[in-house]
């Protein structure tokens, strides 16, 4: 292989989410000499992002004092919350938990909110590469990280070059930030690489999906914000459903489910279609139209499944180290204070800027206090749904004082077999009328004439073990149907459809072989979330 | 030789269209925007014309507000030498642009004028020929092949019927479909060169002396909804539904 051509910047942001976003600004605005870039792999800036979104403001005053001058396109305060426990056909109205109160958040779509934070953050002199994806790291002979590798362009399926074939560069920089969101891929290499997560307990998550409707005339409530739990989870089973209610008539609505699930027959997305047709989400969303939707893991192991966060040349913020807080359900104030610290300490460290002192940096801050203190909350929830709000109302009234941590366990680990759960589906009505409908309305595009994206290490477990002792999971799992088993000539197989993916890494995390393996596609491939 | 390449920036054909509630037009809020497709490879080819020694420069031209320098840098990335953006706040009318670009073709004397087919927003597919009419040159539309000799060219057009081949003499302005070329990935450092490329402003009325619109738009609507369908069992059922609507 040739040399690949080369790159040199002082600091590489890889992901264009709020964390790299504000880590670039930060450090651009602290000194306009460093050179710093930001390697995004959707098409545009916004367009793989996918959150409620409720925010917290403060970390916003912070990184731009005036924003409110010129707020990101979608930006409503929030007037009102709710919480409810819902039953098949009931409501029952419940007292806001504190951590869900709130007064002074304002909603928005991060997807926009990316955007406009990268129109600003173009105004300050980072270099944003939307369309690129680092699909490897590119290292130093002494075994740091040395940068990121730009994915080939113009591969075809087999491997072989195309026409328009296009090799990636090779950007260098005394210090990698990775910004990649919920187990991002490099993330996860290096984590393993130079065991990031040897003291701290396995990382958990959950797989949030969202839809955003234009409804008829006078039936939203700019500024409401509703959450449930319940129906149509079984109580062994974490999550609940989000609505938020913007301007225009239009609601931005979701649903989280905990991907410890243990019933391998248990389908996210039906569950979010079926909590849409509940009778009162009907009477909102009836005669409405479905704009976008999407869906993205989230990771949810917070406190005790934080990982070192720096390594030789590297450092981890914002999601792709974990720093989301599951009781408010919100990560982007983590985010964004995350990138704007490990700017900061960059900055300090004046010419030879380097990734040490970070970890200790970010655990002696309120970010990390933050999720101390919400520790023991999520995994109450193992326990089933009753224990879980019992729990998260002892760790609230006690503010985390607990001298217990309770332990995360890994989602993969947790699916039984046998395990029959009765559910008692409606039929539905609403669109998407299935996953690929969904897959529509992501608005996903990847060439066909490439390498598949999603690897199997050993493709024999499908159609030996797995469909014997969970039946394929994957086929359900997949938000966007992207694992089917097929049956052909040479009997069963399974059909990898990587063109519907939706980059939501859910198969990477809840295969019970971990043998599913999600590299980055083509740069600029995957969805086109609009206004998500 | 000097080739013009006019590009179109247009929502990207991965999105899925809405109607703004008003009637007003298209939402395009937070929506990807892109190169129309057909320009793209109308450009792809004006840039394997100069690598292939037959054209010395390539100028890439757009109508549109300052959002369209977006798809401009594109276009200089992709390899085109310099950019000229036409000022304009509203969507032009065929007619319109083709009277603007007319007035930069007489400024600039370009030996080809490249351009999509059509654009994929308002899929008019007029441009190019009211262009080549108004400057009174010969015109070859739906490009599949282009190949150039001295002072015409051969074009092979992708017609009903199948391929017609035209000679031209040149200058013509040739509008290009889908299955001329496929246009180029742009390499991560080109994004860095195309920001030191000249890109010049002019203003729509410094061209066309009035920026009236032949045309006003009143009112923007999406197509019926299909209604839900029934299922029959059999023929005769077929037969009965189709005599009771009175379509039998």
């Amino acid at each position: 292989m040739s040399e690949r051509e080369v790159m040199e910047y002082d600091v590489i942001v890889v992901g264009g989410g709020p964390a790299g976003l504000a880590c670039a600004m930060r450090l651009k605005q602290l000194n306009a000499e460093i050179n710093v870039c930001v390697i995004e792999k959707a098409a545009e800036v916004g367009a793989h992002i996918l959150s409620g979104a409720v925010i917290e403001t403060a970390p916003l005053d912070k990184l731009l004092p005036d924003w409110r001058k010129q707020p990101p396109p979608i930006c409503v305060p929030v007037k009102k919350d709710e919480f409810f426990l819902y039953g098949k056909k009931s409501a029952r109205r419940l007292l806001t938990p504190p951590q869900l109160g709130n007064h002074g958040n304002v909603i928005v779509s991060l997807g926009a909110m990316c955007a406009w934070l990268g129109t600003h953050a173009e105004n300050l002199g980072v270099d944003i590469f939307p369309g690129y994806a680092a699909s490897d790291i590119a290292w130093n002979e002494d075994g740091s990280v040395k940068g990121v590798v730009i994915g080939d362009m113009g591969v075809d399926k087999s491997g072989e070059p195309k026409d328009t074939y296009v090799e990636g560069i090779e950007i260098h920089a005394p210090v990698t930030v990775l910004a990649e969101g919920c187990r991002g891929h490099l993330s996860k290499q290096l984590i393993r690489h130079f065991k990031l997560d040897s003291g701290s307990d396995p990382q958990t998550y959950g797989i949030g999906m969202k839809e955003l409707w234009r409804l008829p005339e006078g039936r939203v409530t700019p500024g409401l914000v509703q959450h449930s739990i319940g129906w149509p989870l079984d109580k062994q089973t974490y999550g609940g459903s989000f609505v938020y209610h913007l301007d225009d008539n239009r609601v931005a609505l979701g649903f989280v489910a905990g991907l410890d699930y243990q019933d391998p027959e248990f389908m996210p997305f039906e569950a979010f279609q079926q909590f849409k047709h509940h009778p009162r989400m009907r009477a909102l969303l009836d005669g409405g139209e479905i704009i976008s939707s999407g869906a993205r893991a989230i990771i949810e192991g917070g406190f005790q499944s934080l990982p070192t966060t720096e390594m030789p040349g590297a450092l981890l913020i914002g999601d792709a180290a974990g720093l989301l807080n599951v009781p408010k359900i919100k990560g982007t104030h983590q985010a964004l204070s995350s990138g704007m610290l490990a700017a900061e300490h960059l900055h300090q460290q004046g010419e030879s800027l380097s990734s040490k002192g970070f970890d200790q940096a970010l655990r002696a801050s309120p970010i990390v206090s933050e999720l101390k203190k919400v520790r023991n909350i999520r995994p109450g929830f193992y326990k089933g749904l009753w224990f879980g709000l019992a729990n998260a109302a002892w760790e609230t009234v006690t503010a985390g004082l607990s001298p217990w941590t309770l332990r995360n366990h890994a989602d993969h680990t947790v699916l039984k077999t046998n395990l029959s759960v009765q559910r008692e589906w409606v039929e539905r009505e609403l669109p998407p009328k299935d996953r690929l409908a969904s897959v529509y309305y992501a608005a996903t595009e990847h060439d066909e004439d490439q390498p598949v994206h999603l690897q199997i290490l050993e493709p024999d477990v499908c159609v030996t073990r797995c469909v014997e002792e969970y039946n394929n999971p994957c086929t359900r799992f997949c938000p966007a149907n992207v694992y089917e088993m097929v049956e052909d000539q040479q009997g069963m197989r399974l059909q990898i459809n990587a063109a519907n993916c939706v980059h939501c890494k859910t198969c990477d995390i809840k295969d019970p072989y971990q043998i599913i393996n999600w590299v980055t596609p083509e740069g600029g491939a995957g969805p086109n979330y609009q206004n998500l | 030789m000097k080739v013009l390449v006019f590009i179109k920036r247009v929502v990207d054909y991965n999105v899925r269209v809405k109607v703004r509630p008003d009637g007003s037009g298209v939402d395009t809020a937070g929506v990807k925007m892109s190169i129309n497709p057909f320009d793209e490879i109308a450009l792809e080819e004006a840039l394997q014309m100069r690598e292939a020694g037959k054209a010395e420069e390539v100028v890439v031209v757009s109508a549109g507000g300052n959002e369209c320098q977006q798809q401009l840098r594109t276009g200089l990335a992709m390899g085109a030498d310099r950019a000229i953006q036409i000022d304009t706040a509203g969507a032009l009318q065929p007619l319109t642009a083709a009277r603007a670009f007319l007035a930069l073709v007489q400024q600039e004397q370009p030996g080809i004028v490249l351009m999509g087919k059509q654009a994929i927003d308002d899929d008019n597919n007029q441009t190019g020929q009211m262009l080549a009419a108004l400057w009174g040159r010969p015109q070859a539309t739906n490009a599949a092949e282009v190949v150039l000799n001295g002072d015409s060219a051969r074009v092979t057009r992708e017609v009903d019927a199948g391929l017609e081949v035209l000679d031209v003499d040149l200058p013509a302005v040739i509008t290009t479909d889908l299955r001329l070329n496929t246009p180029r990935f742009v390499k991560l450092p080109d994004i860095m060169k195309a920001k030191k490329k000249p890109l010049d402003v002019v203003a729509l009325d410094d061209l066309t002396g009035s920026s009236e619109a032949d045309l006003q738009i009143d009112q923007w609507s999406p197509p019926a909804q299909r209604s839900k369908g029934i299922m029959v069992d059999d023929v005769a059922g077929l037969v009965t539904e189709l005599k009771s609507r009175g379509l039998l």
